[in-house]
This record gives C-alpha cells, sequence and structure tokens, in this order.
C-alpha cells in the first residue's frame, strides 16, 4: 500500500510493540481462520430449549385469530407466545417504537413474527409451527414507493392514530419523513411550488447544458454469514441474560426492558461472536423473543435463523428511486442542481429517518452548487423492512450524482474528472445544508491521483490473454475475447462520520492498570460490538501506545460497563478508540499523581516531563525513575490498582430544519475515490472487473493491514452493489432468498486494488483520524457502472446493472 | 427418516427395491438443501457413497465409463481428453468444496433443466446406466429426460454409470451466470462435432423444462459443415446456427434472468462455440494433412 504522509498531529511511532500505526495480529485472528471461533450460533447450554419463530407468509393481512392450542399438545413443546404473551411494551424500534414485537391486528411484511414455539429440539419446534393456526384476511400489498410518499390517496400500512406523529419530520401517511433542502435561489421561494419552478425554469434558461435523468438502486442486504443467533438464559433474580451478536448493546438494552416490563438491571447482555452486520445487526432480531422464552419456561433459550429466514429476519439497504436535474454553464461550473429521491422503508421505520437525514444533506454530494432544491422522502410500503447499511443513504445519492457528473461531463465534451476537479469542495466550502467542511478536504488531488495510477496493462499483453480467468464470464468459458469491450470510470464520494442530527452518541471505557507477576498488566472494558472491523485490536494498540505497556487484554464487552454506541458509520475508532485514550491518560494521570504522592517524582518536574514507557515511569530530563511493578506493587498482595472510566462525546450535531433543511448536521466527513476499469462481454453483459483502485484520506492511520482490510471490503461490497447484489422484491415479496440466487462477488469477481492512503489529520478527532470503513462503499459503485457504461455507451440507469440492461433488453 | 447405508451396489439395489419412493444420497448438494429447507421430506435416505462400483471410472469398449458417483473434481483432472465437453462443464460447477462431492449422478438424479452436466450429456450421445434387481439397461442421455425434473429411470432403479463416447471432434461448453465463479446456469450450451459421423450434437440447459438439443440447428450444421476442407463457417452461416439454436428455446422469466435473455445468450453461446469447433477442427484436420 503505498502511504503519503502529511502534517500530523500527533506522532504515532509509538516505542512500544504492537502499538498505533503497527499492524499486529487480531486477537481473534487464528481462532477465526481456523474455525474455532465462537460465533452467537454456537453456543450451547446442556438444557437449553430451542427456540422457533412462526412468520407472516403474506406481506400485508389482518390477523383475524391465532389459535395454538395443536402446536402446544405437540409432545417435547415446552411453550407456546403470541403478542398477548409480551410482557411489556407490544412495540419497539430504532428511532420510532413502530414495530410489534410479535404481530397484532395486522402483519405489514411477509416474514414478520407472529408467534414464538420453545421446545426440546428444533425438529419438534418446526413441527409445533406448522400447528399454529392463523386467520388471515389478505390485503393487496402496499408496494409502490413513489405512490406511498406522493400520493395521498394511497392505502395507509400503519392505521391513522397506531402511531406517535413525529411533526418536525413532516410525518404523515406513509411518509417516515420528509426532508427539503432549499439553497440559493430555491431558498426565498421554499415550499411554494409555482415561484420554486420559476426559479428553475429561470435557471435552466442560464445554463448551457441540462442532464435529467431518473435512476434507481436496487435493495442491497448486507449477507452476512453468521445468521441471527443468540441464546436467553434467565437468572435467579428474576431477570435474563442474553448472549447475542450486535452491533449495539446498549440500544439493545434500551429497546428490551420496556418490552420484557423489567427495570434495566434485571437484563444483562454480553456481546456473542459476530458473525458480519455491516448495519444488518443495529436492530432487534430474537433478542426480546429469546427473553420472552426463557422467561416464561425458566430455561435457556436458543435461537438460530436459517439461511431464508435471515433474509426476512433482518432489515437490507433501502431501495431508491431518484430524479435527478443538473444545470452547467459551458466550462462545467455547475449552476443548479435538484433531486427528488424516495427510500423505501418498508413496514417499520428502522433506520429510515436517519437514512433520509444523509440523503438529503449529502443528496448532491462534494460539489459546489449555488443554487439546490432537495426533496427527499423515507415511506412506509408492505415490502421488506430497510434499515442501516454500510453508507446509508450516502450510497444510493452517490450512484446518483456521479452518474449525473459523467452525463454533465459528456455532454460538455469534458473529462470527467475535469468536471468534478472543476466544481470540487475543499477545507471551507459548505454542503448544501451550510454546514462549513471545518477540516481538510483534498478532493482535486485525490481525483487528480486516482487518474494518475498506473493502469492495468492491456489484455494483449497478459500472461496468458486466453486464460479464462481473466474474461467475463470466467471458466464458464462464455467467451475467448470475442465481444469484450474496456471501460474506465471514475466515482467519488462524501459520508458523514458518527452519528448526525444532534445524537450524543457518546462511547465509554474502563482502562485498569495492575501489577500481575511482577508484570504491569492493562484489561480495557468497553460494550463496543466487534463485528469484525477490527476495534478489538486497535483499542489495544491505543492502550499500549498510552501506557507503553505491552501485556494489554481486552474485556469481552458487556452492559457492565457504559454505552460505546453503536459499531456503524464508521465511528468506533473515533468514539471508542478516544474513549480508550481518554481513560488511559486518566490512568497515566492517576499514576503520575501516585508517584508523586510516593516522592518518586523529583518536585520540580511537571506532567509533561512525565511518560509512561517501556513499564517504567520516565521523566524526559531525570531518565528512568521507577518501574510501574515497583511503583504500583503486585495487586494480589494488596499493590494499587489503577482503574479510570472515561466517556467520549464528539462535539454536538444540530437537527436540519425542517423547511430549508440547513444546519450543521454532521460530526465529521469521509472521502474516497476510485477508478474502475472493466472488461465488458457487449453481447452477453457480463463483467469483469479488472481494476478497482482507491484513493482515501484517513486523517490517520492507527493500523496499515486492517485499513487496507476495510477498503478492499466496502470496495467490494460496493462492486456488489454495481453489478450483482439485488433483494429482488416483486408485489412485495423477496424473489431470491438464498445464497443461491442472492449473489454476492467471489474472489474471481474480485480485482486487485491498488490503494493510495492519505493523512490529513482532523484536528477535532483523536490522533487526527476518519473513519474509514464506509466512504469506499460509496465511490465503488458508480465508478463501475460509469466504467461499463464507457465500455457499452449503454445509459445504465439501475444499480446494480444487470445482463440484460447491457445487452437492452427491457425488464 | 430411515437411513440406508449400503456397501455394496446388490445392497443398494435391493435397498431401493424394497423402498422404490427411498433418495439416494451422493454428494448431497441437492438432496441437503432440499432436506435443510423442508422441501422434501423422504421416507428414507439410501447413502450411496459406500458403493465402490459408483465411484470408478475407466474404459468400456470405445466408451468411458464413469461411475454416477465420481465427483466432478475427479472429471475435471482425469476425463478433460476423453470428455472434453462434461469436463468443461464440470469445471463450472459451483465451488472446489461442492465439486469434490457432487457427481453427475446427482445431476441426474435431480434433472433440473439447469444442471450443469446434462448438456454435454445430450451433445456428446452419451448413454446412462440404470439398474435394479431386475437387472441393468442402458438409456440414451437423449431419451432420459421427459418432463420437469421426470426422467426415465423407473422408481426402483438407480443410476450406476454414464458412457461417454470417445470424442471424434472438437467439444465446447458455455454457460451463463451473473458472477464470475459460483453460480447456477442462466442458460448454457454445448457443441460437439463427430468429424468421423459428419454429425452435429447439442446440448442447451436452463432454457426449457427439461435439458434440450437443437435437432434443427444440428441437421442444418452437419448439412452445411465444410467436413473435408475445414474451411471456416462463414458469418451467415453461423449466424443461421445461432437463431437456429435459439428458436428451440421456451425459457421463462425467473430471479435468475428474463426468457428473452436466455433466448439472445443461447444464439451467442451457440455462435461462439461453433466458431471455436471451425477453428479447433481445422486445425485438427491441418495438423492430420
Amino acid at each position: 500500500m503505498a502511504t503519503t504522509t502529511a502534517p500530523t498531529v500527533t506522532d504515532l511511532s509509538s516505542t512500544t510493540r504492537d502499538g498505533l500505526g503497527s499492524s499486529p495480529r487480531r486477537p481473534d485472528g487464528t481462532l477465526k481462520v481456523t474455525g474455532e471461533f465462537a460465533y452467537s450460533s454456537d453456543m450451547w447450554m446442556e438444557d437449553m430449549l430451542w427456540g422457533m419463530t412462526l412468520r407472516s407468509p403474506h406481506p400485508h393481512a389482518r390477523i383475524l385469530g391465532i389459535d395454538i392450542t395443536e402446536a402446544l399438545k405437540v409432545p417435547g413443546v415446552e411453550t407456546v407466545l403470541t403478542h398477548e404473551d409480551v410482557p411489556g411494551a407490544k412495540r419497539y424500534g430504532l428511532e420510532y417504537k413502530d414495530q410489534p414485537v410479535l404481530a397484532f391486528g395486522k402483519v405489514r411484511y411477509k416474514g414478520e413474527p407472529v408467534a414464538l414455539v420453545a421446545a426440546d429440539h428444533p425438529e419438534t419446534a418446526r413441527r409445533a409451527l406448522e400447528r399454529i393456526k392463523v386467520d388471515y384476511e389478505v390485503l393487496p400489498p402496499v408496494s409502490d414507493s413513489r405512490r406511498a410518499a406522493l400520493d395521498p390517496e394511497y392505502p395507509l400500512v400503519h392505521e391513522e392514530g397506531t402511531l406517535k406523529i413525529h411533526e418536525e419530520y413532516h410525518q404523515s401517511g406513509n411518509r417516515v419523513r420528509y426532508q427539503p433542502i432549499r439553497t440559493g435561489g430555491f431558498r426565498d421561494v421554499a415550499g411554494e411550488k409555482e415561484r420554486e419552478r420559476e426559479v428553475l425554469d429561470a435557471l435552466r434558461a442560464r445554463a448551457d447544458a441540462v442532464v435529467e435523468t431518473e435512476y434507481e438502486v436496487g435493495m442491497q442486504d448486507q449477507a452476512f454469514l453468521g445468521p441471527e443467533s443468540g441464546l436467553a438464559v434467565p437468572e435467579e433474580d428474576g431477570g435474563v441474560h442474553l448472549y447475542v451478536a450486535t452491533q449495539w448493546l446498549h440500544s439493545d438494552l434500551w429497546q428490551i426492558v420496556p418490552c420484557l416490563g423489567l427495570p434495566e438491571d434485571k437484563v444483562r447482555m454480553t456481546m456473542a461472536g459476530v458473525g458480519g452486520a455491516f448495519g444488518g445487526r443495529e436492530d432487534l432480531s430474537m433478542q426480546i423473543h429469546g427473553a420472552m422464552l426463557a422467561l416464561r419456561t425458566g430455561k435457556p433459550v436458543k435461537i438460530v435463523y436459517n439461511r431464508e429466514e435471515s433474509f426476512y429476519g433482518h432489515v437490507h439497504r433501502h431501495p431508491a428511486k431518484m430524479r435527478f436535474e443538473h444545470g452547467a454553464k459551458a466550462d462545467g461550473t455547475l449552476l443548479y442542481a435538484t433531486l427528488e429521491i424516495i427510500v423505501d422503508g418498508g413496514a417499520y421505520a428502522s433506520a429510515t429517518p436517519a437514512v433520509v437525514g444523509v440523503a438529503s444533506s449529502l443528496g448532491i454530494g462534494p460539489y459546489e452548487v449555488p443554487h439546490v432544491l432537495v426533496d427527499a422522502y423515507g415511506v412506509y410500503t408492505t415490502n421488506p423492512p430497510c434499515g442501516a447499511m454500510r453508507g446509508f443513504g450516502a450510497v444510493q445519492a452517490c450512484f446518483g450524482y456521479e452518474s449525473q457528473m459523467d452525463k454533465l461531463a459528456e455532454k460538455l465534451g469534458m473529462h470527467p474528472v475535469d468536471l468534478r476537479i472543476k466544481n470540487a469542495m475543499s477545507q471551507g466550502s459548505r454542503i448544501i445544508t451550510g454546514q462549513e467542511l471545518h477540516s481538510p478536504l483534498p478532493m482535486a488531488d485525490m481525483l487528480q491521483r486516482a487518474r494518475d495510477l498506473p493502469m492495468p496493462v492491456d489484455r494483449s499483453e497478459l500472461p496468458d490473454p486466453s486464460d479464462l480467468r481473466t474474461l467475463p464470464g470466467g471458466v464458464a468459458g462464455t467467451t475467448h475475447g470475442e465481444g469484450v469491450v474496456r471501460g474506465v470510470g471514475y466515482g467519488v464520494g462524501l459520508k458523514n462520520l458518527c452519528f448526525s442530527e444532534g445524537f450524543d452518541d457518546y462511547s465509554t471505557a474502563r482502562v485498569r492498570l495492575e501489577i500481575v507477576a511482577g508484570e504491569p498488566n492493562v484489561l480495557v472494558h468497553t460494550a463496543a460490538a466487534e463485528v469484525g472491523q477490527g476495534l478489538v485490536t486497535v483499542k489495544g494498540q491505543i492502550a499500549r501506545t498510552e501506557l507503553g505497556v505491552e501485556n494489554v487484554a481486552i474485556n469481552p464487552s458487556d452492559t457492565r460497563v457504559g454505552s460505546a454506541g453503536s459499531s456503524s458509520a464508521s465511528r468506533q475508532s473515533y468514539m471508542t478508540g478516544g474513549a480508550v485514550k481518554m481513560a488511559c491518560e486518566a490512568v497515566r494521570a492517576s499514576v503520575f499523581a501516585i508517584a508523586r504522592e510516593r516522592g518518586v517524582v523529583p518536585a520540580d518536574r511537571d506532567d509533561a516531563d512525565l511518560s509512561l514507557a517501556g513499564g517504567k515511569l520516565v521523566s524526559a530530563a531525570d531518565g528512568v525513575l521507577t518501574s510501574l511493578a515497583d511503583l504500583l506493587g503486585e495487586s494480589a498482595s494488596g499493590g494499587t490498582v489503577v482503574e479510570e472510566t472515561r466517556e467520549h462525546h464528539h462535539r454536538p450535531t444540530e437537527m436540519i430544519d425542517p423547511v430549508l433543511g440547513q444546519g450543521s448536521s454532521h460530526t465529521q466527513f469521509g472521502m474516497c475515490v476510485h477508478r474502475a476499469v472493466v472488461d465488458v462481454d457487449v453481447e452477453l453483459g457480463l463483467v469483469k472487473v479488472v481494476a478497482l483502485d482507491a484513493v482515501q484520506d484517513v486523517g490517520k492511520v492507527l493500523h496499515p493491514q486492517q485499513l487496507a482490510g476495510q477498503i478492499q471490503g466496502a470496495s467490494t461490497q460496493g462492486l456488489g452493489l454495481a453489478l450483482m447484489e439485488e433483494i429482488q422484491v416483486k408485489d412485495s415479496e423477496i424473489r431470491n432468498p438464498s445464497f443461491t440466487d442472492y449473489l454476492i462477488p467471489t474472489i474471481l469477481d474480485t480485482p486487485p486494488m491498488r490503494i493510495e492512503v492519505l493523512e490529513h489529520p482532523d484536528p477535532h478527532a483523536p490522533y487526527g483520524l476518519r473513519g474509514a470503513g464506509e466512504p469506499p462503499t460509496l465511490s465503488s459503485t458508480p465508478a463501475i457502472v460509469a466504467a461499463v457504461r464507457d465500455a457499452t455507451g449503454r445509459a445504465l440507469t439501475h444499480a446494480p446493472v444487470r445482463p440484460e440492461d447491457i445487452v437492452g433488453i427491457d425488464l | 427418516m430411515e437411513f440406508l447405508s449400503p456397501s455394496t451396489l446388490e445392497e443398494a439395489l435391493e435397498a431401493k427395491s424394497a423402498h422404490p419412493d427411498g433418495v439416494p444420497i451422493m454428494g448431497g448438494t441437492d438432496v441437503m438443501v432440499e432436506l435443510n429447507f423442508d422441501k422434501r421430506r423422504p421416507s428414507t435416505l439410501i447413502d450411496l457413497a459406500r458403493v465402490p462400483e459408483l465411484g470408478e471410472w475407466g474404459t468400456d469398449g470405445d466408451h468411458t465409463r464413469l461411475g454416477a458417483g465420481v465427483p466432478y473434481t475427479k472429471i475435471v483432472e482425469h476425463l478433460s481428453r476423453s470428455a472434453p465437453a462434461l469436463a468443461k462443464a464440470s469445471r463450472t460447477v459451483a465451488s472446489p468444496q461442492i465439486r469434490n462431492r457432487g457427481s453427475v449422478g446427482g445431476n441426474l438424479g435431480g434433472a433440473s433443466p439447469a444442471g450443469d452436466a446434462h448438456p454435454p450429456l445430450l451433445a456428446t450421445d452419451a448413454v446412462i446406466e440404470l439398474a435394479s434387481v431386475r437387472g441393468r439397461r442402458r438409456v440414451p442421455a437423449r431419451e432420459f429426460y421427459l418432463s420437469l425434473r421426470t426422467t426415465a429411470r423407473q422408481d426402483d432403479e438407480l443410476i450406476t454409470a454414464v458412457l461417454l463416447p470417445e470424442p471424434k471432434g472438437p467439444q465446447q461448453f458455455a454457460k451463463i451466470g451473473t458472477r464470475n465463479a459460483m453460480v447456477i446456469s442462466v442458460a448454457a450450451f454445448s457443441l460437439a462435432l463427430d468429424a468421423e459421423k459428419r454429425t452435429v450434437g447439442t446440448g442447451l440447459g436452463s432454457v426449457a423444462p427439461t435439458p434440450i438439443r437443437a435437432e434443427e440447428a444440428e441437421e442444418f450444421l452437419a448439412a452445411e459443415f465444410d467436413w473435408e476442407g475445414a474451411t471456416l463457417p462463414s458469418e451467415s452461416l453461423v449466424r443461421r446456427f445461432g437463431e437456429l439454436v435459439a428458436s428451440v428455446t421456451r425459457p421463462i422469466d425467473d430471479q435468475r434472468g428474463t426468457a428473452q435473455y436466455r433466448t439472445h445468450s443461447m444464439a451467442v453461446m451457440a455462435r461462439r462455440a461453433l466458431t471455436w469447433s471451425a477453428t479447433e477442427y481445422r486445425k485438427g484436420v491441418t495438423r492430420c494433412a
């Protein structure tokens, strides 16, 4: 990986082995590679029961009755539960409490949980499910997201009066949130349709080139490999202990407790092995269900979804319908942009309000545009519920605005990179919400670097051009080179990092320093979810660097320590990393105080003179003062244990206003630029991505190898959205709920990636870092689709691009 | 559910005779999926993995006799000369792990129109060997597939082997999938030229309720191909062949692709397969001369 260094805030050249800036091995790495890691589905207890979920076979139906009599008669069945058995609140939800624990009155999507069974064997439970009789009155699906957003006559998914109305989001009818943004000439006429139209007409008249296009982004799945699973264990105090794979223990806890009708201290949560997340574990799945079954039967209950059930058991990426219009002067200067974006939230809100907040505020991308009109809608339908997925809201918009940039460049006869550079934002620019970009954003430089990266060799120069693995279609042998055309495309995306819009997503860390067997040992304890991203490694690196101690252990994540916030929004290095840093600083300060108290530090030396290194207390002026072992003493023999807990908050953000969409709503921004090179079989519509190269600014590299892994993974997930990944929904029903038919890229679909990392620090962030996990997911999709357009000349307005789109067959 | 695990073919045939509705299982690539997803609940499973004969291959006159349980990996490794089209198709089956377990017998037993082995068996005029306690019989692949997932196999019969004729000319296989590995066929095509008999064989997958041939295209090409001089076919001949192949398709729209795309891609694959075959044939003729 080529790394370019810019000025830094903090010198990370740690003298402690495996500190920041190095690439120590993941503590869970060997176990995962050898198949010995215990995922949440591997947990087992001697006397446990198996829980199973009866799901609605209809996307939309009234429940007239549920009869569990026959199910209870199946030998081995311990209990059958319906909505009548929910001990507390009947609804829960990430943002709005709109989702029933178990359906009552109506089902609003296919696969919605209706009843639960606990039995001595999964097969027994399955047979009992078959014997539950649910009397449904089937209703027509409410499946058209555009009508849900704009047609007041369209049937309601949630009957009037059933939900609390969030007026700040213009919630009404099937609208979960409507967010307008108006800048420039649109500002003074905001909301007056006629006058907005006049402003638009005037701008059109001033533009030398106008491009107007509708785009669609399909419903992507997180496609994590570990299905939803967990174990609920009843406890003697009448509470329950949940072992679950989740992205945010405390958010789960705060949703679970009211539904169980228990006080918060009666529900304990421990993180179980997470088999991937990507946003799909932000919402609850089996948590309340498992707890209800365990509390009712007095026995531990394990629930594991199978793969098909998993497709119904978690939220997906919102599919989006977008109408963009851009106008520019002949030299490429953007004059105005309009966007109508409708994201389909499905039956329940989940993260939809936040997705609309991102899709609107970042809807036009990192471009200077004086006049902007955005209308962003998130809606209820009876389609599968959609929520968080890597890059949410920004991914959908980015496919649209980047496609527009290419189209505009073509119309103006400009190179697509030149048009982007012409309108590129930089430090001090304001995005369309008026928020200033407070830290460096070297967008023009990044685009130039992406263009200048070496090109992959031409097919004719390959060592063996007839090697089928180098061709579209691979070893399936559909071409030996016939019909293959190469194309090149670019993409750039701007992503908000950490939570936005006034949310205080703080993180808590507890750090303990003690002497064990004569050596200093550090224990880092947070509730943060390790979802594969490598936070578990980074926490240890921070403690080693800050405390100069090599032996660092990471306590399992649980709710015995305060919230760490979610492992999402690229935020954990920033938020929990920052909390660990603060707690370490506090531990260090305590050690200095103890040393002073015990007369180890010469009186004229202040704390700035002191440091911890190699297990010793060191004075810059006087050298080693003492070892930590001597200073603190053996912990087991009454030595001093230093423990500090700290909360890390990012700078406050604010809501964007409901009329003009103005406000500083985001914490931090990240950017990645991609250049994709593809070979397309233009006759068969098959694609081989030849290169997918990235330039990303991460502020500061903490773990070079894990960083590369994040960029490669995010780029590949974007490749999936560009070329194959779509949950196909027809009349609100999923047509491909399996990994046989929901395709994700294999290694043969994934090209070599040249990654250039820039380090322009963010002065507000710990170590100057920027979250890195999401930005490449934005830019890789439009770059690949642009390259396919370059090869085929087709418009390609739908992501993923299907073979039919390339060969020109209507779908 | 009863689980039988015979260790000889004789025992296996007796088991199948006693349990005609019993489902044979080898690698389990189809059967286990159906069981796991609760799409099938057979009363009896007959595990054939321990029957030695099914895992063997060798020559049988002018044929290669391929035991029904030989995994795809072995076909790729050992039969690329004696059965080129089938070896090419085997290379496209699923993932390495599945190729280590899956077999042609399983493909024939399930008889999914998307099975990768079917087009080469049709194109090369392979023969299926069926056995029961009543004896053995041979059915040409071209008479084996009757209707959707229904074959000429009787309830008490097991598929024991496939007889693959010695290749007498170029053989091709191509398969469309929307990613570059590990994918179920959206459409597949196999072509085999027999220079001795001067005949042409085709096999089409995933474009009809069963694997099918394009007989008019076969006859057209057999008549028009320059068997003697090996001149490369004209563009119009290639195009006509593609049209004739595509004309027999009766595909459906499903989650893997549209009917129109399937028909379109069949014409493209047929044209290309013919061009590759003609080039190979020409090389062969030049070498012999």
